[in-house]
């Protein structure tokens, strides 16, 4: 540990990098293991290229599919970048990927659970240098909006293949499963998450000073700010939405399980 | 009733110190400064600790209650077990005096390098018109005690001496955004936020959001959407062309030089 922090001199001299009693190691460990699970299942759905289309459900991953690759019946034909050769997810997934990466809740936990500045309150951090978010290539970090625009065209389309999950497997509107469920749950979930960010909070109406003179920005600020502080727990409950509705996808398009239908 | 509690206190001053065991008796309803104060009047009289009005209203009592950054006035001691051993040590962030004393300098300094209010100039005192929706987001954090509990939890700080120079922790970016967000300021504060008090320093960790007894909201409501605001005026390509078309121009000024 750096004699620059809690070591200086002129503090108090007391040794100990944190004398916490609490198991303050939980929230960071638990945090790094459920992290490192979703990037580690979403590597492996995205490079896999394959079970991600069951008509009428598409995978989050593979949504819009952007190649002439795709699965037929799941995606677009013709488009600028249908030479694409390699799995049509990349052409998209970095989208969500960067917002998740840039929002500022991801960003407490990422920094708390896997580069440990700090680890937990008041408990030192392992690192003699510090220069927070003023470098690259975390000053990337303060133009979080894109990636929030960007997230907002991806929930219409993941809006849209809710809606059309209400088809059945022949293409026949009228139709229920369990996808059409995890699917508009799914997208539900994205919208709140994606509404309760920070940088839509300052969007609507956060940047402004006179709220007296912009009524309507006024109240969906109001609106927002309510969303927002719910935002931690809608960050993890679509990343749980995005898991299982991919993953109920992938048991269909791969034979293991026949779709559930509800009418 | 009562029930003799293992205290264990930091004592000594900038040249050295350390942890010294203590058998204090405690009685219900009993908070960490009470235990101090008996230990004072009973077994160490030269025991230095600051406090004032043991109500959690003052903010002299903040010390490091094992090892989590609290007032001592605030802190019961029903939130303890009876064998357990209390540590009590002073902040950890500032320079220590003597004991459970710090030197909190930095965070004067710091104060007054904050520009003040800049009201219009043809607006007289007792002139200002405000409207309630106007000035309530920011009422909260008015709520603030200066305990320094925020700037003395802040990793940018509290494990990086050498920041303290180059930012100003959360309590004053805190009043930095209070006051970009006043109806009647005139002064476009952004800038100085990056420049003169490094709001790039806050990863956004919320360590000063945990640890502030008022309950402010420091991070959520006054730290990120001042980042927000700053990614407005300096990271955004797109508001830059679009403030050249823009009818009502951000006519606030740039603030006057920080006075050190
Ligand atoms: S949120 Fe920012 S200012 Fe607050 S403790 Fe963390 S790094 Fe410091
Ligand atoms: S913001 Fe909270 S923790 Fe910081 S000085 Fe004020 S009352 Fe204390
Ligand atoms: S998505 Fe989390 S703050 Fe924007
Ligand atoms: S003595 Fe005033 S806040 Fe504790």
């Amino acid at each position: 540990m750096a004699t620059t922090g809690i070591e200086a001199p002129g503090r108090a001299q007391i040794g100990a990098k944190t004398l916490r009693t609490d198991r303050w190691w939980i929230t960071p460990l638990v945090t790094f293991i459920a992290l490192s699970g979703f990037l580690v299942y979403s590597t492996w759905r995205v490079l896999s290229n394959q079970y991600y289309f069951y008509e009428p459900y598409i995978s989050v991953y593979y949504s819009p599919c952007l190649s002439n690759t795709c699965v037929p019946g799941s995606g677009f034909a013709n488009t600028p970048i249908s030479w694409w050769s390699l799995s049509p997810a990349l052409l998209t997934a970095w989208i969500p990927l960067a917002f998740r990466f840039t929002c500022y809740y991801y960003r407490k936990s990422y920094y708390r659970a896997f580069w440990m500045s700090p680890p937990a309150c008041a408990v030192a951090e392992p690192h003699g240098k510090y220069t927070g978010e003023r470098r690259l290539p975390l000053i990337f970090n303060n133009v979080h909006r894109y990636a929030f625009y960007l997230g907002l065209l991806l929930n219409v389309v993941l809006t849209w293949d809710a809606i059309i999950a209400f088809r059945n497997h022949d293409g026949q509107w009228g139709h229920m499963g369990l996808g059409t469920l995890l699917l508009v749950a799914n997208a539900a979930c994205l919208w709140m998450y994606s509404l309760s960010c920070h940088s839509c909070r300052n969007a609507v109406g956060g940047r402004i000073t006179h709220f007296s003179k912009h009524p309507v920005r006024y109240q969906m600020w109001t609106f927002v700010s309510k969303l927002n502080k719910k935002h931690m727990q809608w960050a993890w409950i679509s990343l749980g939405t995005v898991v299982l509705a991919d993953f109920y996808v992938y048991l269909l398009a791969s034979g293991r399980v026949t779709d559930i239908t509800f009418f | 009733m009562g029930y003799l509690a293992k205290f264990r206190v930091w004592r000594g001053d900038n040249e050295g110190g350390g942890l010294q065991d203590y058998a204090v008796e405690v009685n219900e309803g009993e908070v960490v400064l009470d235990i101090v104060h008996r230990l004072q009047a009973t077994q160490t009289p030269d025991l230095a600790v600051r406090w004032n009005c043991k109500a959690g209203k003052c903010g002299s009592c903040s010390a490091e209650v094992n090892g989590r950054p609290r007032l001592m006035c605030m802190t019961r001691m029903s939130t303890f077990t009876e064998d357990e051993v209390i540590t009590v040590t002073p902040m950890r962030t500032f320079p220590v005096i003597r004991d459970l004393v710090t030197d909190v300098s930095y965070n004067y300094e710091k104060a007054r390098m904050v520009p003040s209010f800049a009201p219009p100039a043809d607006l007289e005192p007792g002139d200002y018109r405000m409207a309630q929706i106007d000035v309530e987001r920011s009422q909260e954090f008015r709520k603030c005690i200066e305990c320094f509990l925020c700037n003395n939890t802040c990793h940018a700080v509290r494990d990086h001496e050498e920041n303290k120079t180059s930012f100003s922790g959360p309590r004053f970016l805190m009043r930095i955004a209070e006051l970009d967000m006043h109806p009647l300021d005139t002064v476009d504060r952004r800038q100085v936020a990056v420049e003169e008090h490094g709001i790039g320093y806050c990863n956004i960790t919320k360590c000063c959001t945990d640890v502030c007894p008022e309950h402010i909201a420091i991070t959520d409501n006054a730290i990120i959407p001042l980042k927000e605001r700053v990614a407005d005026k300096k990271y955004d390509p797109l508001f830059s062309i679009a403030s050249l078309f823009r009818r009502n121009k951000d006519d606030r000024t740039a603030p006057p030089a920080a006075k050190v």
